[in-house]
This record gives structure tokens, C-alpha cells and sequence, in this order.
């Protein structure tokens, strides 16, 4: 993704993580990727939210854990929100379609893109989040 | 027809099980074959093997072949084919009206396409066989957390969802991290009868009197913090306390909205749908509160929460009755509403 270079992002807040959302989100352009990794509860899934905001989304975005994709296209560009976390490998993403949604023209961010690391392109754009004190994470683009 | 029967077959490919059924006037089970039952299982560790549209694929006609058998029949005597298709995954969902559509054309058949939450609520029309609409339905699952009115066979109002995480998906996290695996609703369910529900003081997320919406993630964050909290200090972590209360708090919630929903709309029954129905805390808590108003509370049995065809087939049954006919033109959508 354009934009974007090695950095690292101190969240405090949940208004942070907003801010961050709206800057992914206004620089996308069609078939962007954004890769998120992190544990559970470091903010993944808001982080997506504001990124859906960003894009002009008008649908509650909610977790797709279930059924791994949800797409949204109320939006400035169609979203496409993965959550890999059920799934073993990327050769399994490929298996359910995902290319299709991936080549669709729109930001795909992924949960979990750890997992599918293998088949992602090497332009996606990597963000690592990580517990930081208290209630705080830190975000890094990698 | 059989035996002056109406025969519906029910296709179910949504998400993990490719499932088909043989239903008798929209009620009576004659076949129910999910396929992670009939082929060979092997231990993925949480890793779900039936997600791949290809081994929907693969499954498909032998499963459709076991369903007739099994129901001893053939697609002679059935008179109605439904389908699931939407919402789920778009691949899987495809595989299930392809081979519906294709059945429909060469045999004749009417077909409908049925929403697949719509099936889960008409699952209990084939455990209850006397149970008929008006009712509020409480619908719980891995991928789903709904309070929906119905107000007839072919009406679902939705008054509230989940705006993060589903019930069901909140138990798999947090049986993920306090080390029970997967899957988590049971083995959360089973720990938690071990622990004390009031241990722990995990926030209930309510949203606001009269709102039927739900909020999950926030207690999933809070359960991780309790957690870390914990492992720092140095304590030991009492594990069925944890699950006890971490369940509590969703099971409340739950509760609480489905009987004020029943309440406000003047619903004498709550029905229970999808796999986290079958959780025994919710069971009980949500007989104890609903009976207290006089609000009676149903629910299938487990087999007939999971995703099956017997759902579909009871569901487009009473579509088929009130009219609907869907044409060859039936595409799948996986974001469909309720």
C-alpha cells in the first residue's frame, strides 16, 4: 500500500486506533491488502470498524469469524473483512474463493493474516498489534 | 408423495456440513444425513475440514443419495425441493443451489430457497410438532446472536443482533485462551458447572433499556485482561471460575433481552435456535426468568441445532405453502439478511 513506511504507532486509545483506521482506510486504492496480526483482544476487529467508517461503510461490520468473509459495499470501495482464525493454511483460503473477493476491486483486510501468510502478495500492507500497558496497544506496520 | 405425504428435500451447504433431509408435511424427520457423520473424520485441532466448496462438491450427490435412501424414497415421490442460499460462504452456498436447481429442472420439482436463519428457527417445528407461530425466537450460534419476532410461518422480524462477536464465538475464544480448546461452548459449559459463576465480576453489556442489540467483545477483552492481570501477579488461575463467569455474564444477557423482547411484543413462548441453545446454563437461567412471566421456552434437540436439511426442508415447506416458488435463476447471497 501506498503511504505507508516501517513504523511504529503508540495506541492509548481507542480514538487512536480510530485515527489509524481513517488513514488506512483514505489511502486505499482497489485491491489493497491490509494483513493484521496480533492476539486476541488487541484490536483487530476495531481496527477494521474504523477502516469500514473510513471507507464510508454504513453496515455494523461484526466479526466474520464464522463465516470467514463478510463483504461490505456501501462504501467509497467494496470491503472485503477475512477473519482466517478457523483456517490452517493459506492453500485452505484459496479453497473457499478468496481470490475472488481479493481480485474484486476492493481493500481486503485480513484477521489473523499470519496464518496465510504464504499466499498473500508481498505489497499487503502488514500491521502487528500488541498488548502495551494497561489498556493500551502498539501497532506496527511492517 | 408418499403414503399421502408431502415429501420436501432439504439442501444445507452454508458454511461447514453439506446436510440434506427427507421431511413429511413439513415436520416429520424421514432422513437427516449431515456429512461430517457419514465420512471419515480426522482430528484437525480446531481447523474446520468441511469448509472447502470442493468437498462440498465432493459430498454432495452421495449425501442427496443417502438422504433418499435413508427416507426410502426417491425423487419420484418428492414434491418439493428447498435450499439454502444465503447467507454463508459464497462457494459452499453455490454447490447447494447448483445441485437443487439441477434436481428441480430434470425431475420437475418446485423449488424454493430458504434463509438459512429462517431454518434454524423452524427446526423447532420438528421437534415441537405442535408448536405454531406467534413466538419470539432467541437464535445463538457460533456465527449468529439474534432476537427475532415471529409473527407468522413466513415472517422474521429481527429487533436486535450482535454488533461485534457472537455468543458462540465468544466461548471459543475464551476456551482458546484459558487452555479447554476447541470447541469451546461445550467444553466452556462443562467446566463452568465445576466453578463459581459469581467469582469473577465480568461486566454485562446491556446497550441500553429496550435495546435488543448485542455487545460482545468488550467482555472477551475484559476476560484477557483478568487474565494477564492474574498471570503477572503470580496467581494461579482457577480455570472453571473463569468459565463459570465469563459464561454467566453472556447467558444473562441473553436472557434478560430475549424475555424483555417476549415481554414487549406479548409473546407467550420463546424458542430457542442454533448450537449455543443446546448450553445448559442457558437452558436453565432462561426457564427460571421466562417462567417467572409465564413465557414458556422451547428448543430442539442438539442434533437439530447444528446446520442441517431437515431445518431447510420444514422451512421452504411452509414457504411453498404460502406461495413462494423460486426459479431457475435462484443465485446464492451470502450476506443476506434475516
Amino acid at each position: 500500500m501506498k503511504d505507508f513506511k516501517r513504523e511504529t504507532i503508540q495506541l492509548n486509545s481507542e480514538a487512536d486506533t480510530r485515527i489509524l483506521g481513517l488513514r488506512i482506510a483514505e489511502a486505499a486504492e482497489p485491491g489493497d491488502i491490509i494483513a493484521l496480526i496480533g492476539d486476541l483482544g488487541t484490536g483487530k476487529t476495531a481496527l477494521t470498524k474504523y477502516i469500514a467508517e473510513g471507507l464510508g461503510v454504513t453496515e455494523e461490520v461484526i466479526s466474520p469469524t464464522f463465516t470467514i468473509v463478510k463483504e461490505y459495499r456501501s462504501g467509497r470501495l467494496p470491503l472485503f473483512h477475512f477473519d482466517v482464525y478457523r483456517l490452517g493454511s493459506g492453500e485452505e483460503l484459496l479453497d473457499i474463493g478468496a481470490e475472488d473477493y481479493l481480485e474484486d476491486g476492493g481493500v481486503s483486510v485480513i484477521e489473523w493474516a499470519d496464518i496465510v501468510a504464504d499466499v498473500l502478495p508481498a505489497d499487503s500492507l502488514v500491521i502487528r498489534l500488541e498488548y502495551g500497558s494497561g489498556n493500551t496497544r502498539t501497532a506496527d506496520i511492517l | 408423495m408418499k403414503n399421502g405425504k408431502h415429501l420436501t428435500l432439504g439442501i444445507e451447504t452454508s458454511c461447514d456440513e453439506t446436510a440434506v433431509s427427507v421431511v413429511a408435511d413439513g415436520r416429520e424427520i424421514l432422513s437427516n444425513i449431515i456429512s461430517s457423520q457419514i465420512s471419515i473424520h480426522t482430528e484437525f485441532g480446531g481447523v474446520v475440514p468441511e469448509i472447502a466448496s470442493r468437498r462440498h462438491l465432493e459430498n454432495i450427490n452421495d449425501v442427496i443419495e443417502a438422504a433418499l435412501r435413508e427416507a426410502d424414497t426417491t425423487l419420484d415421490e418428492i414434491d418439493l425441493v428447498g435450499v439454502t442460499y444465503g447467507p454463508g460462504l459464497v462457494g459452499a452456498l453455490l454447490i447447494g443451489v447448483a445441485a437443487a436447481k439441477a434436481i428441480s429442472y430434470a425431475a420437475d420439482i418446485p423449488l424454493v430457497g430458504v434463509n438459512h436463519m429462517h431454518g434454524h428457527i423452524a427446526a423447532n417445528y420438528l421437534e415441537h410438532h405442535e408448536l405454531e407461530p406467534p413466538f419470539m425466537a432467541l437464535v445463538v450460534s457460533g456465527g449468529h446472536t439474534n432476537i427475532v419476532n415471529v409473527p407468522d410461518y413466513n415472517r422474521c422480524e429481527k429487533l436486535g443482533g450482535t454488533r461485534d462477536d457472537a455468543a458462540g464465538e465468544a466461548f471459543d475464544k475464551v476456551a482458546r485462551v484459558i487452555g479447554l480448546g476447541y470447541p469451546g461452548g461445550p467444553k466452556v459449559d462443562k467446566a463452568a458447572k465445576l466453578g463459581n459463576r459469581n467469582a469473577i465480576d465480568f461486566k454485562r453489556v446491556y446497550l441500553g433499556q429496550g435495546n435488543f442489540d448485542f455487545s460482545f467483545s468488550g467482555l472477551k477483552t475484559q476476560a484477557l485482561n483478568y487474565l494477564n492481570t492474574e498471570k503477572q501477579a503470580g496467581r494461579e488461575i482457577n480455570v472453571n471460575d473463569v468459565a463459570a463467569s465469563f459464561q454467566e455474564a453472556i447467558v444473562e444477557v441473553l436472557v434478560d433481552k430475549a424475555v424483555d423482547a417476549a415481554l414487549k411484543y406479548k409473546q407467550k413462548r420463546i424458542v430457542m435456535a442454533g448450537g449455543v441453545a443446546s448450553n445448559s446454563r442457558l437452558r436453565e437461567l432462561i426457564e427460571e426468568r421466562a417462567g417467572a412471566h409465564g413465557i414458556e421456552v422451547l428448543r430442539p434437540s442438539p442434533i437439530l441445532c447444528t446446520d442441517n436439511g431437515a431445518m431447510i426442508a420444514s422451512a421452504a415447506y411452509y414457504a411453498y405453502k404460502a406461495g413462494e416458488r423460486s426459479g431457475y435463476d435462484l443465485d446464492a447471497v451470502p450476506a443476506l439478511e434475516f
